[in-house]
């Protein structure tokens, strides 16, 4: 009988066009992005030819290198301190009963995913600018914490997944033969969490590296990460040095991103 | 009753896990909801002369949002460039969001009807370009619809146009934009909704011969709700407070919110007014998600009966 109603009730006329479609527009860009990065003219509207040109470019540019070093130090601390703190929290907000505060317990961690960026970086800005005329401090210290606090619900939330997951009987077993309560966590408890705790780490790099708007605001002078580099460049057009920048940043996400659904993957 | 010795170990269990809590809650104390209560208090000061702030109260900034004095006759009026600012965010928001939606809803829709296994794939298609910098996106749709990009070049090739469409830099520019980069905040929740819906309930209205349009208003769109609800806020709160794509893309006019509070604390050198700016657009988006989690509790209270 289904059959000579020839439809399933999954089929919306229309939708698998319109979604392909989207797909098509949702890459489209970013291939060319990524294609002109490699194209030996100046102009995106004329190929020129395969050339590395750009990258070399890039490379040999000293504020490239400049903020290249300086992204990757920030999001290698703030990435060590967010995936540390978060880490502590887990422990302290999963697989117990619920004790008075721990919605506001929440609430903090996910504060910086609710507060619009720019009204956070106004926040810090207004902050650190008070701090800095008090202390004298301007190094890097400043954009290390900002971006170690809207790091901490990126990295905890894989950390807490993996958390919820896990099978208590370990543990038990575990305490269960005497192991002090340190040693049953460090022994047993932090490699099964190991997956959940790099993968909060390389949510947490990814989302430092590709900060633009609290970066701006809080850094001093001559403290350009990559992302803010590219966007002072910018004048009228992108150059293609830019292009070449975006699409190694670009190469960079989707291996992290790859590792990331890997250690998160469900193996059953 | 719990004995004492149970209670006081379950008091030792709170402290630890406060103690677990606590650098975190410092972190975020200090590099993120800390300094918002420094805004506010800002917000109530007046400009300092060159920048900064001068420590004395006043309401100035908090009026100066709506209403300003005319420079020669000293009347009050309402603050027009104001308003059209707060305007235009608000309405490329409202459209960058139905814009997400059209093409959102399609779109999980079809993930959530693929094989079993190739809907990890799909997913990731969306996954990827969501945690692209933003900036990046930004850039690649420049590339696209600039007078040299690859859009009016190619209708020029075809013959279609003359001269180049002038997009970039205007307000079409702006919402071509942050409906590209907030496209996989609708999707994702979309999809999450559609992935759990029932299709035997869609079956069934068709079996009592309801239209696909029926079936779609009166059974899929009810059930999915908290889905379409989550994406639309999802999306219009960052566009919203969106910073980068309008100062990319939009140039240095078509402001937004967000580059209208940057305006402040720079040339500007208003800092009370950015704060009282920051401040509304905090409260907006505040209502926004707290309209939200009311729809979703509320959902999901009676959803098991259904």
């Amino acid at each position: 009988m289904a059959t000579v109603r020839d439809f399933s009730a999954s089929r919306m006329p229309g939708f698998a066009a319109v979604a392909i479609v989207a797909f098509l527009l949702l890459y489209a860009p970013i291939f060319t992005l990524v294609v002109y990065s490699f194209n030996d003219s100046q102009s995106v509207a004329v190929w020129g030819g395969f050339s590395l040109k750009w990258y070399a470019e890039a490379w040999e540019n000293t504020a490239v290198q400049d903020a290249a070093i300086r992204s990757l130090v920030i999001a290698s601390f703030a990435s060590a301190i967010a995936t540390t703190v978060a880490t502590m929290a887990a422990l302290g907000t999963t697989r117990n009963e619920a004790f008075r505060g721990r919605t506001f317990v929440y609430v903090m961690i996910n504060q910086p995913l609710m507060a619009p960026e720019i009204v956070t970086a106004v926040a810090l800005l207004i902050l650190f600018a008070a701090v800095k005329t008090a202390t004298g401090y301007t190094g890097l210290g400043y954009l290390i914490l900002a971006h170690s606090a809207f790091c901490v619900p990126f990295a905890y939330l894989p950390i807490r997944a993996r958390l919820e997951g896990m099978d208590l009987s370990l543990e038990m077993a575990a305490a269960d033969l005497y192991a002090s309560r340190w040693r049953a966590f460090r022994r047993v408890t932090l490699p099964l969490m190991a997956p959940g705790i790099a993968a909060g780490a390389m949510l947490a790099f990814v989302i430092s590296l590709d900060d633009v708007i609290i970066t701006e605001f809080v850094k001093s002078a001559g403290q350009d990460t990559l992302p803010t580099y590219m966007l002072g460049q910018l004048r009228r057009v992108v150059t293609p040095e830019v292009n070449a920048i975006s699409t190694a940043l670009l190469g960079l996400t989707v291996i992290l991103l790859t590792a990331f659904f890997l250690l998160t993957r469900k193996r059953d | 009753m719990a004995s004492a010795a149970e209670r006081a170990s379950r008091a030792e269990d709170v402290r630890r896990y406060w103690a677990l809590c606590a650098p975190a809650l410092f972190l975020l104390l200090v590099g993120a909801s800390g300094p918002l209560l420094i805004v506010v208090v800002y917000s109530f000061l007046e400009p300092g002369d060159y920048s900064g702030v001068s420590w004395r109260f006043t309401f100035d900034a908090w009026i100066n949002v709506f209403f300003q004095k005319d420079i020669f006759d000293e009347t009050w009026g309402v603050a027009d460039a104001h308003l059209t600012i707060f305007w235009r965010s608000v309405r490329l928001s409202l459209l960058t969001t139905a814009i997400t939606f059209a093409f959102g809803f399609p779109m999980a829709w079809f993930i959530a009807t693929r094989p079993q296994k190739e809907r990890a794939l799909w997913l990731f298609l969306v996954t990827i370009p969501f945690w692209t910098n933003l900036l990046i996106r930004t850039f690649a749709i420049m590339e696209v619809i600039r007078n040299q990009g690859l859009l009016n070049t190619a209708l020029m090739g075809l013959g279609l146009i003359e001269t180049p469409i002038q997009i970039l830099y205007t307000d079409a520019a702006v919402l071509i934009g942050m409906a590209y980069v907030y496209l996989p905040l609708m999707v994702l929740p979309l999809y999450a909704a559609i992935d759990r819906f029932d299709f035997r309930l869609a079956e069934a209205a068709y079996d009592l011969y309801a239209s696909r349009w029926r079936v779609m208003r009166r059974v899929v769109l009810p059930i999915v709700r908290p889905g379409v609800v989550a994406g639309c806020i999802l999306v219009f709160v960052p566009s919203l407070g969106a910073y980068v794509t309008p100062r990319v893309l939009g140039g240095g006019k078509n402001m937004m919110i967000g580059n209208f509070i940057e305006l402040q604390f720079g040339q500007g050198r208003n800092w009370p007014l950015g704060a009282a700016l920051s401040m509304l657009l905090l409260m907006i988006v505040m209502i926004a998600l707290l309209a939200y989690v009311r729809v979703s509790t509320r959902k999901d209270a009676h959803g098991h009966g259904a």
